[in-house]
């Protein structure tokens, strides 16, 4: 598989704060990679690297290199909106805007540009239907986002990254706010888009990483301890921490 | 038990201080009401006033009373949100930030009469502004944009994290999240706050004394050229609001007339800075609702 993301030697310090600890790794495209990891070792915080979304913490230090599609994203001439358009982004919780179901997805095209209707009609359909969510809204696009329920205002939220047309889809703890069904609609889901996307999501749920990723990377106090095939690491662990983890010795 | 009496006693005492402070309110606003309800009409709210004849009105006072609110807001509202969109979301978080809160602090501790000389001072006389209604827009400027600072950043402030990182991570620019996503979310926080603001001008009269000035040229209500001098428009005219003229016949009024002149007044001022009052709070919560209703 080809790497889309190439990371080399990551430091991240918060303040005094070593948060990230000489990383290196490389995050295949078309895929869905998983992050695990006991609380606090460094997930949320690797992951918001590949957005920039670390740059509006003041006192955020980096050093070392994250390549996406062979560009340093850190380097000077890096538009960060360009990139964020780029590299969507999904939270925990579930945080549509309070405008409408269509407005929520129109948004971004919009501000980016995009005014006529039926192009933008045009988006708004293809985004839900992307996030299986049209067949649901399509009769009350109209209706306030809060309107409809916790799992399908997350994959609202899916629709509004993929509506601006990224290649890369971040999922933080996506689904831990969710019932046991949406959770699974949203694994599916996943599974669908990782075709046309490359997903990176970090997880809480080793179940759900061994189920939905291809490939699954451990992280203890900002170190990647280990990462490989998610079938692989889950079976056959090469660091003696890893297992550890997997069999709920600790984390 | 002990700790039981204890919070009994305390809670009676709550409840009587503010039994009481309601009831001053209530007092006071049934007295200025009771007093000067009786003389409000049509004529009294659309006449001129008269000097020394029984029968006139407070329709120019109540003009400039509003058109001043208009001005004071026209300058106010755009400067006071540019700052407090800055000092919520460009600012560093340093001494000097921290400095500039705390001169917005102070600014909106100072009497308002201290405000009215400064204003005499520098704008009437310094600048020569003369005593005019754009003098007058200045002084309230200076003695609200504090105020529309703070509720602007309070505003900003309360907009949850998550829906302002949702925006940016699409991409959009700082600017554009911040008129697009987080002003809207806010709106509701910064529009009742204004209105509060705008009531505080309406009845506002110290800090008019020495800049809007205790007179009005006689104005010409069929001629609306802002640039003729006895036009109602025209912002570099004198003009006495309702407050001041409250003041002014309360203190020196010739006009047989005058304390029942004063007492309608006093109701209508009273009334309508209790209406924006009470519209504020209205519109605050019809707009939260509106935002995060569940249809
Ligand atoms: N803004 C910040 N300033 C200082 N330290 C931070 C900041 N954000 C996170 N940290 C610290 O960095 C470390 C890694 O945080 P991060 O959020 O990446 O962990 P995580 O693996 O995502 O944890 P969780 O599973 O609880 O979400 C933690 O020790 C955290 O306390
Ligand atoms: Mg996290």
């Amino acid at each position: 598989m080809n790497s889309i993301i190439e990371i080399n030697d990551l430091d991240l310090f918060y303040g005094d704060f070593h948060a990230l600890k000489h990383v290196n790794m490389e995050i295949p495209e078309k895929a869905i990679t998983a992050f695990i990891g006991p609380s606090g070792c460094g997930k949320s915080t690797l992951l918001r690297t590949f957005n920039r979304m670390n740059d509006m913490i003041a006192g955020t230090r980096i050093e070392g290199s994250v390549e996406i599609a062979g560009t340093d994203i850190y380097s000077d001439e890096v538009d960060v909106e360009t990139l964020r358009k780029r590299v969507g982004m999904v939270f925990q919780q579930p945080n549509p805007f309070p405008k409408s179901i269509y407005d929520n997805i129109a948004y971004g095209p919009r501000l980016h540009g995009i005014t006529d209707r039926k192009k933008l009609d045009e988006i708004v359909e293809t985004s839900l239907r992307s996030a299986a969510l049209w067949n649901e809204v399509k009769d009350h696009l109209k209706r306030s986002a809060f309107s409809i329920s916790g799992g399908q205002q997350q994959r609202l939220c899916i629709a509004r990254a993929l509506a601006v047309e990224p290649d890369i889809l971040l999922m933080d703890e996506a689904t831990s706010a969710l019932d046991p069904i949406s959770t699974l609609k949203i694994e599916e889901l996943a599974q669908e888009l990782k075709d046309r996307y490359t997903i990176v999501m970090v997880t809480h749920n080793m179940h759900q990483a061994a189920r939905v990723s291809q490939q699954t990377v451990f992280f203890l106090n900002g170190e990647v301890v280990e990462y490989s095939e998610t079938e692989r690491l889950f079976s056959n662990p090469t660091d003696q921490r890893t297992e550890d983890y997997i069999s709920g010795r600790f984390g | 038990m002990r700790a039981k009496t204890a919070d009994k006693i305390a809670t009676s005492i709550i409840i009587a201080v503010a039994a009481l402070i309601v009831l001053v309110l209530a007092g006071l606003l049934g007295y200025i009401l009771y007093r000067g309800l009786g003389h409000i009409s049509f004529h009294f709210l659309t006449s001129a006033p008269e000097t020394i004849r029984k029968g006139g009105g407070i329709g120019p006072q109540l003009f400039n009373s509003v058109f001043l609110l208009v001005l004071t807001m026209l300058i106010t509202v755009p400067i006071g949100l540019g700052a407090g969109i800055y000092m919520s979301e460009y600012a560093p978080a340093n001494r000097i930030t921290n400095f500039i809160r705390l001169i917005v602090e102070v600014l909106s501790s100072v009497p308002s009469i201290i405000v009215g000389l400064f204003g005499l001072l520098v704008l009437v006389n310094l600048f020569g502004f003369g005593f005019s209604l754009f003098s007058g827009a200045l002084a309230l400027t200076v003695f609200n944009l504090p105020l529309m600072v703070r509720i602007t950043e309070q505003g900003l402030k309360g907009v949850p994290r998550e829906q302002k990182e949702a925006s940016l991570a699409l991409g959009l620019s700082k600017w554009k999240t911040i008129t697009s996503v987080m002003l809207p979310i806010s709106l509701p926080v910064v529009l009742t706050g204004t209105i509060l603001a705008a009531g505080r001008v309406f009845g506002e009269a110290a800090a008019l004394l020495f800049t809007a000035g205790m007179s009005s040229p006689r104005l010409d209500f069929t001629d609306w050229n802002p640039f003729s001098p006895f036009s109602p428009l025209n912002p570099f005219r004198p003009a006495e609001t309702l407050a001041v003229h409250i003041w002014k016949i309360n203190s020196e009024g010739l006009a047989p007339d005058a304390a029942e002149i004063a007492a309608g007044a006093s109701a209508v001022l009273v009334i309508t800075v209790l209406l924006f009052n009470f519209g504020a709070r209205w519109l605050g919560r019809y707009m939260y609702r509106k935002f995060t209703a569940i249809k």
